[in-house]
Order: structure tokens, then C-alpha cells, then sequence
């Protein structure tokens, strides 16, 4: 069980780093629409400084949802999906290797660059380190909470417009504690009981998301 | 739990309404009786609510929006999960006729969250002096409404209604394990609204302004219950259109109808 989870986990980071560049699409993604900002809003430094955890945690969620669109989808088209299914490995191990592939892809090349991205925003240094640990851990709860709805639009025609609808409004705790934990450091509070939260709902989406996962590929290829 | 059908009423009848000619009949034998007491209860609420009752010393009329804001709120909550708890039992047990009603709650949960939403911004222009503020409450029921419509889109987006009504009561059950979550992360995020003023202990309203939500509150339930069944018996038919027993059963009730495709 363990080989096929590291197999399947080892084909798709493959699969992903022999195409560079939608490897980089995610962050450029969020690169960008943080950029915006400042040109809409203004260059007041004390302005974004105050923005900056929500915009850049908003970024991260638009790049996640942009990057689930294709989790599933070319081994639903190829069919390799049903072989996963009928290889007699349980649905839910393979639910896991799978989104856990793409936090690795998506997710840790975010938390990476989110250094750069709370310099643009002005983001205080003293609340660098919160953001970061804060992205590392909720970015794979974004990917996992995600990879339900992935798998349930996978065999949609138009998946990816419906797929933000439905995932939005469950990444919503997430952004509150988030960026609530960042907004807390910045003014100098503590701020461990968020970063416990995100951490407990890490552990929550760890082991309760690839169930939900598993049966909805379930439910796309029936 | 007893395992013989036959001992059993109560499983006896799960059993029998799990057969769609006989829920059928069931839900229309139903379905005036519900309309009736609404539109009773509704009219009694109403008239004790609107005309009858005091004002409030401090909101004056408009505390009488409470009669429809607060009925239809509580409604949006236990609309969703009345939809979760039939998803789980359609997905656990394949039962149709309880995706069947998952999928009928959405649209009427919806629309009692929107009619919540809406009286809310309403009443809140002259009590607290905006259309909208991001309060707790209010943005949880946004939320709440989000994720009907998620419910909602999810299952318009399939061709196929069973495998549609699947993925949509899944949805609706993922929905439901984070709805305390986001509930509890919005209320502490920011909090205005004014505290619940009922609960299962005791009340703070006075009896002349409680009655009259109490009533309201039972006639909600009961339009929801006459409109999902409404809506079940309606899709029930779609889905068995070229069914013997839809040619029985609407062929008797209205000979000169057409219904369309039924006889082929």
C-alpha cells in the first residue's frame, strides 16, 4: 500500500516537472493578481501593509482553485482513473498521493514565494515568518477541501467556473484564521492559537478530505 | 431495532415510501392537508404578527419584520439539514426518492436563506442604520447561501439526475461538516448582531410578540414540507415518465391531461 501511494506520488511530481511551466502557472498566477493591488488601490505603503495578509491570502486561494481544475482531469480523460480504481488499491490512498502531489506542486512553491509577495505588500517584517507558516500550514487544506470539488466536477464539461463555486465558500474558515493570525502578529498579539487552528484543520482535511475524494471520483465515474 | 419489515411500523413504512407509486400517492394525499394549515396558520401569524401585536418600545413597526426574518432563517438552517441528512441516506442506501427530496430542499432552503438575507438588510437599514453590514450572522447566512447555490449548480450541471442527485448530496454533506466551522470562525471574526433572544431554556420576548413567531415559525416547516413534496411528486414523474405506473397513476387523476411521452 505504501509502495503504490510513493509510486503514484513519484509519477505525478514527474509528470508535473516535465511541464515547467503550468509548474509555475499557479504562482505566477498569484504574482500578478498581487501586483494588482497596489495599482488599484495606491502605493500608501501603511494602506497595504494592512491589506497585505488578506490579498495575499485571496491570491493563494485564486491561484489553488486555478491549479484543482486539472487534478484529476487528464487521468479522468485517459482513463487511467479506472485503473486506479479497479487496481485494488483503496480509492482514498490514491485520493491522498494525489493531493498531496499537488500541494507539493501548487501549494509549496506559494508558501516559498510568500516572502517576495509580503515585501510588494508591504507587509510588516516582524509578520513575514507568520505568513509564511501560515500558508505552509493551510495551503494543504485549501488542496484537500479542493480536491473534493475536483472530484466532483471532473467529468464536467465546464468544471472549473463551478468548481470556485463550490469550493469558495468552504475555504472561508480558512482565510479568517489565517490571515486573523497574521493581522494578530502584526500588531504584536499572539497569535500560536491560530496557527493551532490551521494546524488542527490540517489534521482534520488530512484525514477525513481523501474519504469525501474517493467517493466523489467514485460518483464521476459511475 | 427490530428486523422483521412486518413487526415494525416505522420500518415498514421507510420500506414503503421507498417505492415511488406509493409515495406518490402518499405525498398527494398529503400535499393539500399542508397547503391548508399553512395558508391558515400563515394568515393567523401573519395578522397576530403585523396588525395585532405591540411595537416594540424601541424598533416601533419595524420590529415586525422579525415575524418573517427570524422563520425564515431558522428555516435556511434546518432546511440544510433536513437536505444533508436525506443526501446521507441516499448515498448510503441508494434510496431515490431521498435524492429525490435532498434536491427539492435545496431550492426551498435557498430561498427562505435569501428571504432572510433579505428582511435582515431591511430591517437593518432603520435599526442599525445600513443595508449591510458584515456581521457574523448575516455573512454566515451568505455563506449558508453560497453553498445552496453550490448544492443547487452542482446538480443542474450533470445530464444524468441520479448521478447528479449523488454528487450534489455529497456536496450538500461536505457542506454540512463545515457549516459549524464557519459559523463559529465568522462569529468570532466579528460579531454585532444582537443575541439569540430564544432558545430551548427560556425566552425574552414577551408572550404577545412570541405566539405569533411561534406560529409563523410552524407554518414555515409546513410549506417547506408541501413544497418539497410538491416538488418531489413533480420530478418523480420526470424521472419515471415512461413508467407503468406515472401512465396509472396521472391517467386516472386527469384523463384529458397530456402528459407528454408517457404512453410510449
Amino acid at each position: 500500500m505504501t509502495r503504490a501511494f510513493l509510486a503514484l506520488l513519484r509519477r505525478d511530481l514527474l509528470l508535473a516537472f516535465r511541464r515547467r511551466t503550468e509548474l509555475l502557472l499557479p504562482v505566477m498566477f498569484a504574482l500578478v493578481v498581487v501586483s494588482l493591488f497596489p495599482l488599484g488601490i495606491g502605493p500608501d505603503p501603511a494602506l497595504l501593509g494592512r491589506i497585505a495578509p488578506g490579498v495575499i491570502w485571496i491570491a493563494g486561494l485564486l491561484a489553488t482553485v486555478i491549479s484543482l481544475e486539472n487534478l484529476f482531469r487528464s487521468d479522468f480523460e485517459d482513463g487511467t482513473m479506472e485503473q486506479y480504481v479497479i487496481s485494488g488499491h483503496p480509492l482514498t490512498l490514491i485520493a491522498l498521493a494525489k493531493t498531496l502531489a499537488h500541494w507539493l506542486v501548487a501549494g509549496l512553491p506559494l508558501v516559498l514565494m510568500s516572502p517576495l509577495l509580503s515585501i510588494w505588500m508591504n507587509l510588516p517584517t516582524s509578520s513575514m515568518g507568520v505568513m509564511m507558516v501560515s500558508l505552509a500550514l493551510a495551503t494543504p487544506i485549501l488542496s484537500f477541501i479542493g480536491a473534493i470539488g475536483a472530484a466532483l466536477t471532473v467529468s464536467l464539461h465546464r468544471g472549473g467556473q463551478l468548481l470556485s463555486l463550490l469550493v469558495f465558500p468552504l475555504y472561508v474558515p480558512v482565510l479568517i484564521v489565517a490571515t486573523g493570525g497574521i493581522m494578530a502578529a502584526a500588531d504584536g498579539l499572539p497569535y500560536s492559537a491560530f496557527m493551532g487552528l490551521l494546524l488542527a484543520g490540517l489534521i482534520a482535511s488530512i484525514t477525513l478530505a481523501p474519504f469525501a475524494t474517493a467517493a466523489a471520483l467514485k460518483i464521476s465515474l459511475s | 431495532m427490530s428486523t422483521k419489515p412486518g413487526k415494525n411500523f416505522f420500518l415498514l413504512l421507510l420500506h414503503r415510501l421507498g417505492s415511488p407509486p406509493w409515495f406518490y400517492q402518499f405525498a398527494g394525499r398529503l400535499i393539500p392537508w399542508l397547503w391548508g394549515l399553512f395558508i391558515v396558520l400563515a394568515l393567523t401569524g401573519l395578522y397576530f404578527g403585523l396588525i395585532a401585536s405591540p411595537q416594540d418600545y424601541q424598533q416601533g413597526e419595524s420590529v415586525r419584520i422579525m415575524y418573517i426574518h427570524v422563520p425564515a432563517a431558522w428555516m435556511s438552517m434546518m432546511i440544510y439539514g433536513v437536505m444533508a441528512a436525506t443526501g446521507f441516506i441516499a448515498l448510503v442506501w441508494r434510496i431515490r426518492i431521498m435524492e429525490i427530496l435532498a434536491m427539492s430542499s435545496a431550492p426551498v432552503g435557498a430561498a427562505f436563506t435569501l428571504a432572510a438575507l433579505i428582511s435582515g438588510s431591511l430591517w437593518g437599514r432603520p435599526t442599525w442604520g445600513t443595508y449591510w453590514v458584515w456581521d457574523a450572522r448575516l455573512t454566515s447566512e451568505l455563506v449558508l447561501l453560497f453553498l445552496y447555490v453550490g448544492v443547487m449548480a452542482l446538480y443542474r450541471a450533470f445530464d444524468e439526475p441520479r448521478k447528479a442527485a449523488r454528487a450534489a448530496c455529497l456536496l450538500a454533506l461536505v457542506g454540512l461538516i463545515n457549516l459549524p466551522i464557519i459559523h463559529f470562525s465568522v462569529k468570532w471574526w466579528n460579531t454585532l448582531h444582537q443575541g439569540s433572544s430564544i432558545n430551548l431554556t427560556g425566552s425574552s420576548i414577551h408572550p404577545s410578540m412570541l405566539w405569533p413567531l411561534l406560529i409563523m415559525t410552524v407554518a414555515t416547516k409546513l410549506y417547506y414540507a408541501a413544497n418539497v413534496l410538491t416538488r418531489a411528486r413533480v420530478v418523480l414523474l420526470e424521472q419515471d415518465v415512461r413508467k407503468a405506473w406515472v401512465r396509472d397513476a396521472v391517467g386516472t387523476q386527469t384523463k384529458s391531461l397530456d402528459v407528454g411521452g408517457a404512453g410510449q
